[in-house]
């Protein structure tokens, strides 16, 4: 290895880069999107809530709340229960999301005092899903109160609106305050980092291929090492500065507490980029075109980082197969550390068991890239 | 590598693409400061032949040195005494002239003490003066070539492989582009230059001869046009010359007929058609044609029946 052709590698990189309006795009402005577009914007829309139902009357008006629910597509029973305990039983299971329980006075107080309330317990572990079902849960009561309302006012004789309604109790169990910003902002970093990492350096060897570079490239002395290092260290520069924009908007912008110190992060985040730009690089020697190597990228890093690190599907909530599948993801340890490191101030120690996945991750790509490329055209 | 040794020796150099054979059993001596023409029509094997040579393929069979070095076991140490220029334009076309350079005066260790006086010297060579900071894709065909031959020589390799460098240029530009190269060569640098011109065959110390993958002849222009045709060469201006072709395909006492610029070239044989009896001959086919003129074959007759020749050989059972 040669310092100097090291930097002439790397300066011509950094000049490229420069010049190349899409990874200029992806280094600058993907970020800003992304964060804008994550932060902001999660609404996932669910379907089929798993329901648990306990209907402790069982009459007719009640059965009509459990229908309204079930109709309106956003519910589905997945069991139903006749004890307290059945709830908390089904709710630790993941055999439900929400429970509904409706007391067993419950038409009797309707029809007396015109309002009769139903309670709605809500896995709360996963904010974003939780935050959707109970707005769901709201509206299905707000429809149901209104056939109550007109079905009231027609045997009653009086309007709609002066009529009672159902009342919706929802409480939160796991995480009573319910900030999801907290909770979703670490992992929107850690996918913004995976996307933009992977993105950029899958580029870089097959813009060599593609521009027809490549052979004049290979016919000169440097080494592979020294291609691989002096493009892959202009592409950590700006994966640091993206990291640094996306950690200081979290704290400044989004107003994520920050409780940890920031030699854990800057390492931590350091070795999360160096996996990224493993991936990145790897495919880049594959995939001899651009835009089918930033396709492979994409797909290899925002698809698993986004359904299987807990960005915003708890892993603890998945089935054991994709339990044991997320082992795989990169992006669970760096999410992990970075909800400790952000939420709870933990440190490298308290990190190990993260920190050891990720290093072994890193070597692991290291290792692969090193003789990834080979200086021949066949 | 030692004083008689040759620059690039190559002994039964032989590539293969699945089936196919690209270049089949070539051998090849090249002494040092020699300026080598590798001739031949497309898809003949030169540009691989060239890339087994500076180690960028491996050989399927064979074994090939360059500079001393085996180009299958110790590519590296090839790399660091050959400067080459690929068939495909392969500069950064995102670069300016002076980051290309600078970029390959890396890359190759250039010492930093003659940097900027070989700079200036690739620059000057390139006719870029005052072009320094102009994007390499900006710049017009002759002036990009100049420049990969600028890049290619930057360290002082003794040893030059070019692949088609003048192709796709104007003839101006080829000219001095080929001034260049008899002035390295002068410098004792061995140059591989293939081409499709033949006109520059004319301009190398040996010609290589190369046909699916074949080295067919190879000899000093000289000798190569020394070489006896089966027969004597005739000239004759007619009209349509396709149609001539036709005519005389098959016709005995024709050894080969090609076009060559706006006349025929009409090789006859003993017995069968005389010279004299081909205007007339031509005039009984519709063929205007003037009187036939005996003529000294060029390098380019020779090609022409030495790869006819062998296409012959093949089609014949
Ligand atoms: N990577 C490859 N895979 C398969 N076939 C190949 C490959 N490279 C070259 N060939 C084939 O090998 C043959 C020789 O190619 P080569 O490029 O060496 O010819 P050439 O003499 O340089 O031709 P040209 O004058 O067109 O440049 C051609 O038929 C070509 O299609
Ligand atoms: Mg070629």
């Amino acid at each position: 290895m040669n310092v100097r052709r090291l930097f002439a590698m790397a300066y011509k990189e950094t000049l490229q880069i420069w010049r190349d309006p899409r990874s200029l795009a992806i280094a600058l402005l993907m970020p800003l999107m992304q964060l804008v577009l994550l932060g902001y914007g999660v609404s996932l829309d669910i379907r089929h809530v798993p329901l648990c139902v306990y209907d402790q009357e069982n009459s007719q008006q009640s059965r009509a709340v459990v229908k309204s629910f079930v109709s309106s597509d956003w519910f589905s029973i997945s069991r139903t229960i006749h004890n307290q305990t059945g709830i908390d039983y089904a709710l630790n299971r993941d055999q439900c999301i929400a429970a509904l329980v409706i007391p067993a006075d419950f038409s009797r107080r309707l029809a007396a005092t015109g309002t009769a309330p139903v309670q709605a317990v809500f896995d709360a572990t996963d904010v974003n899903t939780t935050n959707i079902a109970l707005g769901y849960a709201q509206g299905v009561v707000a429809q149901t109160n209104a056939q109550i309302a007109d079905g009231w006012a027609a045997t009653h004789g009086i309007l709609p609106s002066l009529v009672g309604q159902v009342d919706l109790d929802p409480s939160t169990w796991f995480n009573e305050t319910l900030d999801s910003k907290n909770f979703i902002i670490p992992g929107v970093v850690a996918v913004i980092l995976a996307l933009v990492g992977a993105e950029l350096t899958s580029l870089t060897i097959s813009r060599e291929w593609e521009r027809g570079t490549m052979e004049q490239l290979i016919s000169t002395p440097v080494t592979a090492t020294e291609v691989m290092l002096g493009k892959l260290i202009p592409y950590f520069a700006i994966g640091f500065i993206d990291a640094g924009f996306c950690l200081v908007s979290a704290v400044y912008w989004f107003g994520v507490p920050f409780r940890g110190n920031i030699g854990t992060l800057l390492i931590t985040t350091g070795l999360f980029i160096v996996v990224v730009m493993g991936i990145g690089y790897l495919i880049s020697v594959r995939i001899r075109s651009q835009l089918g190597a930033s396709q492979i990228a994409l797909v290899l890093t925002m698809l698993p980082t986004t359904l299987l690190s807990g960005y915003t599907f708890p892993i603890d909530q998945m089935p054991a197969p994709i339990r044991a599948i997320t082992f795989v993801v990169y992006s669970r340890y760096y999410v992990t550390i970075l909800r400790s490191v952000f939420l709870k101030g933990s440190g490298l120690s308290d990190l190990w068991a993260p920190l050891l996945g990720l290093s072994i991750y890193a070597l692991i790509i290291i290792w692969l890239a090193a003789r990834a490329f080979h200086k021949a055209l066949d | 590598m030692s004083a008689g040794a040759p620059a690039v020796l190559a002994q039964g150099l032989t590539k293969r693409f699945k089936a196919f054979t690209a270049v089949d059993h070539l051998d090849l001596r090249i002494k040092k400061g020699e300026i080598i023409g590798f001739i031949g029509p497309n898809g003949a094997g030169k540009s691989t032949t060239i890339r087994m040579l500076c180690g960028l393929l491996h050989p399927s069979e064979g074994r090939a040195w360059v500079a001393g070095f085996d180009v299958d076991r110790q590519p590296e140490a090839v790399r660091e005494h050959i400067g080459y220029m690929s068939q495909k334009f392969s500069l950064y076309g995102d670069l300016t002239v002076r980051e290309n350079l600078l970029f390959f005066g890396g890359i190759y260790r250039v010492p930093r003490r003659d940097f900027n006086e070989r700079m200036r010297f690739a620059v000057s060579m390139a006719g870029l003066e005052g072009r320094e900071n102009a994007l390499v894709r900006t710049l017009a065909g002759g002036w990009k070539q100049r420049l990969a031959l600028g890049c290619a020589i930057l360290h002082r390799p003794p040893i030059l492989f070019l692949d088609e460098p003048t192709s796709g240029v104007e003839p101006e530009a080829r000219r001095r582009f080929w001034d260049l190269i008899h002035e390295l060569a002068a410098e004792q640098v061995t140059i591989l230059v293939s081409t499709h011109y033949m006109d520059e065959a004319e301009y190398c110390n040996r010609i290589a001869l190369i046909d699916r993958g074949k080295l067919i002849a190879s000899g000093t222009p000289g000798e190569l046009r020394a070489r006896r045709l089966r027969g004597e060469l005739f000239e004759i201006s007619c009209t349509p010359l396709g149609a001539a072709v036709k005519v005389l395909t098959g016709t005995p006492g024709v050894v080969e007929a090609a076009i060559f610029g706006d006349k025929l070239h009409v090789v006859l044989g003993e017995g069968g058609i005389s010279a004299t009896d081909l205007p007339g001959y031509f005039g009984e086919h519709g063929i205007q044609a003037g009187p036939a003129h005996r003529v000294t074959p060029s390098l380019e007759d020779i090609f022409v029946q030495l790869v006819s020749g062998r296409r012959e050989r093949r089609t014949l059972p």
